[in-house]
Parts: structure tokens; sequence; C-alpha cells
């Protein structure tokens, strides 16, 4: 198939219409705007329905209710967004209903600004609804591969019966690269809804009795045995879905560890540190729930360091510590609120820090 | 090869446009691209930016902190865009609305009188095809048929009145 150049937000709600999205609820906020508008003109051609929703609120209860049908839903947001739809992200863990959710995320707290930023790191891979629940999260460095995760996360959601996340950010959804689209796959018709997924609410005229999309379980024997059901999925999912991609390791002196954006910038930094004869790698998480720990085995003797490097006052860098485990120290680079370093500043950073260990 | 560009003007001025265009023809070229532009509350006569990395091998980082090209549709472009280019760049100026002279003299400077040039060719919208011609021709970073065809692809439909006309901007500017 050949390649078309797209802007990143098109081409993640192209990815989603041809993963056989047939429902997505939209509510505009910067910097993913493009997405509902391109939803609001093509996925009515593919057959799907568009509805603007009156707010994130909304956006993501109507979500819940059209999945709790069998329907193949789409959400996106960015950061104040997605944290305005947590409670109803809790639910639709609760009562185990699929759901596509993308953010394109911005610097924050609050409103915050609308320039690239991974703060919501927390947000998205310990959740902010109450109760036990998790969410698998994706974070793709690059518009190919972001569509290629939206692509395959319907049918993780589907799989697992429970919201799936993509964590992109407002640098990838605004530019543009060259991507391959997948092959467009039909609707799911009522009759598949039917078999495919008999917990959903299709109408009593199928089946016995009736189907209840319900998260209130007031016996608390009742409400842990369902927790703990749904934390053997989590389980699985931990170790299913852990991904992570890794260059340079052999040699490393310094290790970076970096998701989407700030991963393609420590590619240049470790560019720029081997002109000035120290050699770098990088551990780039894909899943950031489940965290890929076994990256982290991959590290060399050779390693005097390895760097959490975030577009956030750090966040990842918990979990990276728990994957190190103290094998190696572990620093910090970090810039917050929208500013995203130069690749020049990371190296620099990073001699800094290699020299404070040394 | 790897080639940084950076195009920056004011909202309205087409400058995303034709950095798309130099973008959309590198790949059609079988070049890897990146485009890369500011975002914000935009508004016509705002600031407007884009960066366009065209390379042979896949492009780690869309971020740029220097470049090989710069165009500067408008003063304040070149006022705070010239220090970005490496030494050695070269620097196309808008010079018929930017009246000051580069301070620079390890870079290649290239007058491109775009807005006049297009009001003789009867609009002065295409100004930035203009500059798109000047571009093509001196860097030779995609081919000039490669340009015209991406034209085609761009006006047509509704807006293929405008495309004799921009076809025409794209030939004003002789090296």
């Amino acid at each position: 198939m050949s390649k078309v150049l797209m802007k990143g937000n098109e081409a993640f709600a192209e990815a989603a219409i041809r993963a056989g999205c047939n429902c997505y609820f939209g509510y505009p906020i910067t910097p993913q705007n493009e997405i509902p508008e391109y939803m609001s003109h093509e996925l009515p051609k593919a057959g799907g329905s568009f509805v603007q929703a009156e707010s994130e609120l909304a956006a993501v209860n109507m979500a819940y209710g059209a999945a709790a049908a069998g329907g193949r839903a789409f959400i996106s947001t960015s950061s104040p967004g997605l944290a305005l739809m947590q409670e109803g992200l809790g639910f639709i863990c609760s009562t185990e209903v699929p759901l596509v959710v993308l953010n394109v995320s911005r610097g924050g707290p609050g409103v915050g600004g609308i320039q690239p930023g991974q703060a919501d790191y927390l947000q998205v891979t310990r959740g902010g609804y109450n109760g036990d629940a998790k969410t698998p999260v994706f974070a793709p460095a690059g518009i190919q591969e972001c569509v290629e995760l939206i692509y395959e996360a319907f049918d993780i959601a589907d799989k697992y019966r429970n919201p799936v996340i993509i964590f992109a950010d407002g640098m990838m959804g605004q530019m543009m690269e060259p991507v391959e689209l997948p092959e467009k796959k039909p609707l799911i018709s009522a009759e598949q809804i039917r078999t495919q997924k008999p917990w959903a609410i299709t109408g009593t005229d199928h089946h016995d009795g009736r189907n209840v999309v319900y998260s209130l379980r007031l016996q608390p024997d009742v409400l842990e045995a369902h927790v703990e059901h749904m934390f053997e999925k989590y389980a699985k999912a931990e170790r299913e879905l852990a991904r992570y991609k890794t260059s340079n390791l052999d040699d490393a002196e310094i290790v970076f560890v970096a998701f989407g954006t700030m991963s393609r910038l420590c590619a240049e930094a470790v560019e720029l540190l081997e002109a000035q004869g120290i050699k770098a790698g990088v551990i780039r998480p894909i899943s950031l729930w489940p965290f890929p720990d076994a990256a982290f085995d991959e590290i060399g003797d050779k390693t005097k360091l390895v760097i959490s490097t975030e577009l956030s006052m750090g966040q990842m860098v918990f979990d990276v510590k728990a994957a190190v485990n103290g094998r190696w120290p572990v620093g910090l680079i970090n810039r917050t609120g929208g500013v995203v370093p130069s690749s020049v500043e990371i190296a620099e950073r990073a001699k800094k820090l290699l020299e404070e260990v040394k | 090869m790897k080639v940084k560009m950076f195009f920056a003007g004011s909202g309205g001025q087409g400058i995303l446009a034709i950095g798309q265009m130099i973008a959309k023809a590198a790949m059609l070229e079988g070049k890897e691209v990146t485009w890369l532009p500011s975002y914000g509350p935009e508004m016509r006569g705002g600031t407007a930016n884009c960066t366009v990395i065209v390379s042979d091998k896949p492009i780690p980082c869309p971020l740029i902190n220097e470049t090989d090209v710069l165009v500067a549709m408008n003063l304040p472009s070149l006022l705070k865009f010239e220090p970005l280019l490496v030494p050695n760049g070269t620097l196309f100026i808008n010079s018929s609305i930017v009246s000051e002279k580069a301070k620079r003299g390890d870079i290649s400077v290239i007058d491109v009188p775009a807005n006049e040039m297009a009001r003789e060719l009867g609009n002065e919208k295409a100004a930035n095809m203009v500059m798109l011609g000047a571009i093509v021709r001196k860097t030779g970073i995609v081919g000039m048929d490669t340009i015209r065809e991406e034209t085609r692809h761009m006006f047509s439909g509704r807006k293929e009145q405008f495309l004799p006309m921009n076809l025409a901007a794209l030939d004003v500017y002789k090296v």
C-alpha cells in the first residue's frame, strides 16, 4: 500500500474508522480538534455514527452506553478533558465494557496550556477514578505507530473487555509524516454483536432473561470477588501486553528511558553524545501500563546511569526506579508546561548527570 | 542526505502550505519527511511557522536545533530566526515586505520579491507560490515537476480556476 502524508490527528481518526469503529463521541479541545472534525464528515460515510457531545463527561458516558450495547466505541480528548472523563472510565472498567480512548496530551495542571506534555503519565497509568482498576496504555513515538496501535486497541479492548488508552501528545497530533494506513475492517453486524458480545445489551428477543451492565455491588464479598476477577484479567494483560523497544544498549554508559515524542529527542541526543565519545542508549516503553520491566534486564554492565526523560516534573521515574530496582543510579531530565527541550539540552544535562555519578 | 528547512511568516501568507507541498513532493520522490507546524491560538496576521525535514533515512526527531534553509516571509521572522541558520545556510527573504538586510555574512541570501511578482501575475495571494518556485529551483530539494504535480493536486475541483495562476507563479522567479 502506498504512503500518504497526513496530519497526526487525521491519521488517528482514519485508523479508528479502519479498525471498524462504528461510534465516536467528540468534544472539542486543542490539540486534538481535527479528530472530531474528521470524524464528523468521514465516520458517517463509513457507516458509523458521529455525535458531538455537550461535554467530556457526556462524551465518555455516551461511549459507555454505546459500547454496552455492543458498539465499537472511540473517544478522543486532551489532558484536562481526560481528567473530566475519569469517572466514566472507572465505571467502564467495573462494568467490563470495551472502549478505545485517545489522549492527545498537553501541559497541565488545570486547564494548563496547549503545547505538548506528558504530565498525564500518572493519570493514564494509575487512573483518576476511584477503586481498583487498570487500563492498558500505549504510547506511540510517531504517527505510523500511533495508527497501528489505535487499529489494534479496538481488539485489545474487546479481548479484555476494558478501556484501552492511547497516549499521544500535541506534537504528534499536529505534525505530518508519511503513513501507511491499514485495511478497512467491516463494521460489526447486529448478529455478530449477539454472538461475539453475549453480555451486550441488545434486547431480550435473543436470549433468556436480561443482560445487565451495572457497577453497583453492595455485598462486600460479591464486590471483592468481582474485583478479583478483574485483576485476573489484569494479570493476564501484564503477561501479554508489555511492549518496548531498545536501541544501542550494548556499551551504553547512559541509558535514557523515554516514551512518545521524548524518545525521538533522546534518539537525537544519543547521536550528539556519540559525537562527543559518550555511548548512550534508549529504552522506549511502548506500553506504559503494563510497564515493561523486562527491558531493564537488557541493560549491559557498562551502564553507569539510567535517566528517565520526561515532559513532566518526573512521573514515569517512579516506574523506572521500580524496574531498575537499585541496580543503577536513576536520574531525571525533564521540562514541563508544554516546553519541549532540545536534543542539545538533553545531551548536556545527561553529560552533567554522568559526571556526578562517576 | 538530510536537509532541515524552516518556514516562517504571518498567518495567511501560506507558509504552512508551501512547507507541506515540499514535504509531500519529497515523500512522492521516496524520501523520509516530517512536517511540524507551530500551533496555538491562530489568527490571520499572527505568526506562523513550520519545520520540514527531508532525509534519505528515517528521521529520529521532527524538531530542529538549527536549520539549513530559512524562509522569512516577513520582518519579524527574519529578526527572530536568522540565528537558527547553520554557517553556509541559505536564507530566502520576501524582499517585497522585508526591507532590512540579513545581519550574518556566513550565509547565502536570496532576495525574492514574492509579493510584487505575484501582484504582476494578477494575484498577490500567490506570493507563497513564487517563493516556493524560488526555493525549489535554488535548493533542488525536490524536482520542479513533482512540485507542479502537487500544485495540480492542490488546486483541483472547486479550486481549479486558480491552477493556471499558481502554476505560473512557480515559474516567475528565474535563477
